[in-house]
């Protein structure tokens, strides 16, 4: 993305505003925050002997947008596969609202309502979008195999879960593909669906895997007015993302991870002027914003 | 890692070869008693599993079972008198011993250097016993093949012969003939599923009509080494030592067959898998089509060459060559020998050769094979012209150590499925190592259970390697994220 | 050559209890695969333990029909909790090897000698479906319309099994037009993202896997009454593509798909069975052996289904749309 795309991040101003949201905290890796909505120690994952993940300690501030950036290989997805139960780690543990999540599979962190969204789009394609959103919706009547012959008992809770499904469809303006195929859709519209069904589950946190990769830049601002009007919401919002320009208007809180380790945390401002950064990514990656192969081949080795 | 593999694979089959050599050739003698107890009305059709014991003085000599040909045979040590008495309880309930010329129990001379042909000959139960055979109803028709299960006790699916290996043989003697047998068919299955392996790693497909085209050699060797053109060429060149052996009927027809297997590979990817890969088919329709080119090819083979069980002319009967304590017919030394030589061949052609290292790559990571320059349609269809004549070879092997008949690659298809998956999808050395384990698996098996059982054993080993270790013994890990 | 004659056997084929019962089997296949995307090549052996359910308690137990079904539907129910348990997390086509190498491990232990006392080995059972006639409520007599005719036990029978279909499609239909079926449908498309959305798709892999687990066992009890004598060979993996072919020609995922595949394909089986017949006796094609009719009925259904997939592959009722989106 080239370097105008800043004049499209939502305000300036917003930026200052969001910082005070994280006042006092020490920019410093594994630093403690004052309310934490998701605490991880110690987690690790190896792959025949490559260390992928190693993460001493992380912790999530509620009601905050916080980026995990870092070169390919930095081992994000793993780590967002390890919090959220898709994948084992083989060491640590961690809490979602002082709920233990360890050991638990994918889907009973996500009743948890902590929700996840995947790099590479997973809408449901022979589905309608409608179908897609509420499917979504949690502790449904008629889900269970029984339950779903008694169709009078589960008739007024989908008309209720209908409305809002539409309600949601409408703010993310999917409204009128209701009834499309979710296969359909272009790359932007199917991150703005996966988006919206993550909602439908009622999350306190979000996490989003490259919620910006392969989509058209003109859906790029909407998706991120989406993201900070979810914080503005109440929502924590934790997520990956590639584009510096998009991390750096947004964020109230940046993790930087490299070769599986974090290696710095802070506000965006901390984060351009840490040395080690610049150094382990940033330098190079800001000059040549195109130009990962660098620091590809770092993150490899 | 891959070359220490290989090393390890071409050690192990050097020391294989290296065995026969050890030990001293002694194939003398040749007296023993014979026979083929057939089905009635049958000219070749034989019956399995019937007991025989030979006897001299009180004394048992040794004992042996009819294969699946109905064949049986019991060696003697010596020209002389000899007690010989069928168990009239092991034959199939739908028949029974004909008491003529004589009863179960014969006393025969056997006369020096010869074998002695014993005859018994079977006729249908009664009426009320024959009903026991599913009926020819139409909706028993209409549920299997149009020749499945007629003599259900005839036919043993697959079942290899165990050279050497009588009931009277101690655990040891019964271990070893097993084993060799066991290698024998693992060797065959390993030739008949490195192509399998290849075409899963190339182009993500399960190709179910591989074990027709297994069929399908075994079918062109017997169609070629049947025709008089080649037995005509072979009597003329008989006398030259090279060329009299080069132009054996069934080594023309071996060679032909092979050629017909490469054919056949390549024409259906350049003519069929291509074309459906080009418009974009996804993967689980591909598979069906495999299922509907296998039924087509096997049933199409069906009506062309029959349903009967057949033996390449050439090499039917042979003298038991023994080694040691291993003893193995000269037909079956071959195919093991050249088994080998081809395996290394195919493993050094994967290693060394330009193509070779091509069909690794392609197998390895398509995108990214295709990405570093390779064209990766060209090395598809050298692919599938590999795995064509090396199945086809499969066959012609499978043919002489067992029966040709229009199910063999049907029924061996299966357990190439779980040699290829025992040793990891997609990698030809894992084809072929899997391939040698799932033969010696399934003929060990029957030391402590059931013939009938060898192949359920073979495949519950697969499943249990699914369960633990889905990526096979040489396959790697995918890595998640 | 009698047209009409080769006209009124296809058609009694195709509406008779055969076709009847690959249409049971058919459903179940299409909630494994049609609705929840599991790829299940082994429907035969819930064919077949369904068969041997009814058949073995009968002889072997001497226990009442109605209880042999029941045995039936357990047996069924059972080898899906089997299967399922450590195959539902591996990748989909490990499934499909997996299946079909324990329903052919199945027939192999039931034809055995050691199972011999119990299933009868290779001979199999017979003579336990007489409970079942026994309670035919159809006067004996000839039924139908025109030369497609029944007799009253073929029809009782008809009755019974089109019954069971009207009742698994019931099923079927309110399932997929619920919550639940949307889960299942959901698993079909991408596992990981309903897992992520807090669905158990576990769980419910395992009930399509039973449900349709059941439809098969019941099928093959079915074939168990059709027959009043069954053995292992008769349940061949070729059943189970035979069942494949025909959910593919109706249109997988279609609640009148499973019940359209087989009605027609038994139809043109006949059809073109019986007119080679009728040209091998007329000594048309003089290459043409009756022996042979078998074989290239096969090799057709074979070709049938290449074509399908080349030409149709969204089935006879299948939305082409659908199948257009599903190209990644």
């Amino acid at each position: 993305m080239s370097s105008d795309s800043k004049d499209i991040v939502p305000g300036a101003a917003e930026t200052g505003a969001a910082a005070d949201r994280m006042a006092g905290v020490d920019p410093r890796p594994g630093v403690p925050k004052p309310d934490p909505i998701l605490r991880a120690s110690g987690i690790r994952r190896s792959f025949g002997g490559l260390t992928a993940v190693n993460v001493e300690h992380l912790e999530v501030q509620r009601g905050t947008i916080t980026a995990l950036i870092g070169p390919n290989g930095a081992g994000k997805s793993t780590l967002f596969n390890l919090l959220t139960g898709f994948d084992r780690v083989d060491a640590g543990e961690w809490a979602f609202e002082n709920r233990q999540l360890n050991g638990l599979s994918g889907h009973k962190v996500a009743r948890q309502g902590m929700v996840r969204t995947f790099q590479l789009t997973k809408a449901l394609t022979r589905m309608t979008v409608l179908d897609n959103m509420l499917l979504a919706a949690p502790r449904q009547k008629g889900e269970g195999f029984f339950g779903a012959f008694a169709r009078p008992v589960w008739r007024a809770q989908e008309a209720a879960n209908r409305k809002r499904a539409m309600e949601l469809l409408e703010r993310f303006k999917l409204d009128a593909k209701k009834d499309d195929m979710a296969g359909s859709l272009s790359g932007g519209q199917r991150k703005l669906l996966e988006m919206a069904r993550s909602l439908m589950v009622d999350p306190s946190m979000v996490m989003l895997d490259e919620p910006m990769a392969g989509v058209n830049p003109a859906l790029v601002q909407s998706l991120l007015e989406h993201i900070t009007a979810l914080r503005d919401e109440g929502t924590t919002v934790l997520f990956v993302e590639h584009d510096m320009d998009v991390i750096m208007g947004i964020s109230d809180w940046i993790v930087v991870l490299a070769q599986g380790e974090v290696i710095a945390e802070g506000r965006p401002d901390d984060i351009r002027s840490n040395d080690e950064v610049i150094d382990a990514y940033l330098g190079k990656q800001h000059d040549e914003p195109n130009g990962g192969t660098a620091a590809e081949a770092e993150g490899t080795t | 890692m891959r070359t220490r593999l290989v090393t390890v694979l071409l050690s192990v089959i050097a020391a294989i070869m290296v065995i026969p050599g050890i030990a001293a050739a002694d194939a003398a003698g040749g007296e023993s008693l014979k026979g083929q107890i057939r089905a009635p009305g049958s000219s070749d059709e034989g019956v399995e599993g019937i007991d025989i014991a030979v006897s001299q003085d009180g004394d048992e000599i040794g004992t042996a079972t009819t294969d699946t040909d109905g064949e049986w045979e019991v060696e003697v040590p010596e020209a002389g008198d000899y007690h010989v008495v069928l168990d009239q309880e092991s034959i199939p309930d739908e028949y029974e011993l004909l008491e003529k010329p004589a009863g179960a129990e014969r006393d025969v001379t056997v006369q020096e250097g010869r074998p002695f042909f014993v005859v018994y000959r079977l006729v249908p139960q009664g009426e009320a016993q024959a009903e026991a055979s599913p009926s020819e109803s139409e909706s028993a028709d209409d549920e299997e093949d149009a020749a499945g299960g007629a003599e259900p006790a005839a036919e043993e699916e697959g079942v290899v012969e165990a050279p050497g290996v009588s009931e009277g043989a101690s655990f040891g003697e019964k271990f070893i003939g097993l084993a060799v047998a066991g290698i024998i068919f693992g060797l065959i299955i390993a030739i008949s599923s490195v192509g399998l392996s290849l075409i899963f790693g190339t182009t993500k497909m399960i190709n179910f009509a591989h074990g027709d085209m297994v069929t399908f050699g075994a079918m062109m060797a017997m169609m070629f080494s049947s025709m008089t053109l080649f037995s005509t060429v072979h009597e003329a060149l008989a006398g030259i030592p090279v060329l009299g052996f080069i132009a054996n009927p069934l080594v023309l027809g071996l060679i032909l067959a092979v050629v017909c297997g490469g054919v056949l590979g390549v024409v259906l990817e350049r003519f069929l898998w291509r074309p459906l890969r080009g418009r974009n088919v996804a993967l689980i329709q591909m598979f069906i089509v495999t299922i509907g080119v296998s039924l087509v090819l096997r049933h199409l083979m069906l009506a062309v060459f029959g349903e009967r069980r057949n033996k390449y002319a050439q090499f039917r009967i042979q003298e038991m060559l023994h080694f040691g304590p291993v003893s193995i017919t000269p037909r079956d030394l071959v195919i093991l020998l050249v088994s080998i030589g081809v395996l290394i061949l195919v493993a050094s052609m994967l290693q060394f050769t330009r193509i070779g290292k091509a069909m690794r790559a392609v197998a390895d990571n398509r995108d990214l094979a295709e990405s570093s320059g390779i064209d990766v349609n060209r090395v598809t269809l050298y692919v599938w012209g590999l795995g064509g004549s090396l199945s086809a070879l499969g066959g012609v092997f499978l043919g002489l150590n067992q029966t040709v008949y229009w199910q063999m690659g049907f029924h061996l298809l299966l357990l190439m499925f779980a040699g290829v998956i025992l040793g990891g999808l997609g990698t030809a050395y894992g084809a072929m190592v899997g391939g040698l384990a799932i033969g010696l698996i399934a003929q060990l098996s029957t030391l402590w259970f059931s013939p009938q059982l060898m192949n359920a054993w073979a495949l519950a080993i697969m499943i249990i390697v699914l369960l633990v270790r889905p990526q096979g013994i040489l396959g790697r890990r995918e890595r998640v994220g | 050559m009698d047209l009409l004659q080769i006209l009124t056997v296809s058609i009694e084929t195709a509406i008779g209890p055969i076709a009847a019962i690959y249409v049971l089997a058919a459903i179940g296949l299409n909630i494994h695969f049609g609705y929840t995307g599991l790829l299940n090549f082994g429907q035969v052996g819930f064919m077949l333990v369904g068969a041997y359910g009814v058949a073995v308690s009968v002889t072997t137990f001497d226990l009442p029909l109605w209880l042999g079904l029941l045995a039936s539907i357990v047996c069924a129910a059972i080898l899906a909790l089997l299967l399922g348990i450590p195959t539902l997390r591996l990748r989909a086509d490990y499934l499909a090897i997996a299946t079909i190498a324990v329903a052919e491990v199945l027939r192999l232990l039931y034809r055995a000698q050691f199972a011999r006392p119990i299933t009868g080995g290779v001979y199999g059972r017979n003579s336990f479906a007489d409970g079942f006639y026994g309670i035919n409520p159809i006067p004996p007599g000839s039924y139908g319309i025109g030369d497609v005719d029944f007799s009253a036990d073929e029809l009782w029978l008809m009755v019974v099994v089109w019954g069971l279909v009207a009742a698994a499609l019931g099923i079927t239909a309110a399932l997929m037009h619920s919550p639940w079926g949307r889960v299942i449908k959901g698993i079909r498309e991408d596992e990981d993202a309903v897992r992520s959305l807090g669905k158990d798709a576990f769980v419910y892999k395992m009930q399509s896997l039973v449900l349709g687990g059941v439809f098969g066992g019941l099928a093959g009890a079915m074939i168990a009454l059709n027959q009043q004598n069954i053995t292992p060979d008769q349940f061949m993996p070729q059943v189970t593509f035979y069942l494949w072919a025909m959910l593919l020609l109706g249109g997988a995922a279609r609640t009148w798909g499973p019940v359209l595949g087989p009605v027609v394909m038994w139809f043109l089986l006949t059809a073109f069975d019986e007119l080679l017949r009728s040209l091998a006796s007329m000594d048309i094609v003089p290459f043409l052996e009756t022996s042979q009719i078998g074989a290239l009925r096969h090799a057709f259904v074979g070709l049938a289904l290449i074509l399908l997939i080349v030409y149709r592959p969204q089935g006879l009722i299948g939305d082409r749309k659908e199948m257009l989106v599903n190209v990644k």
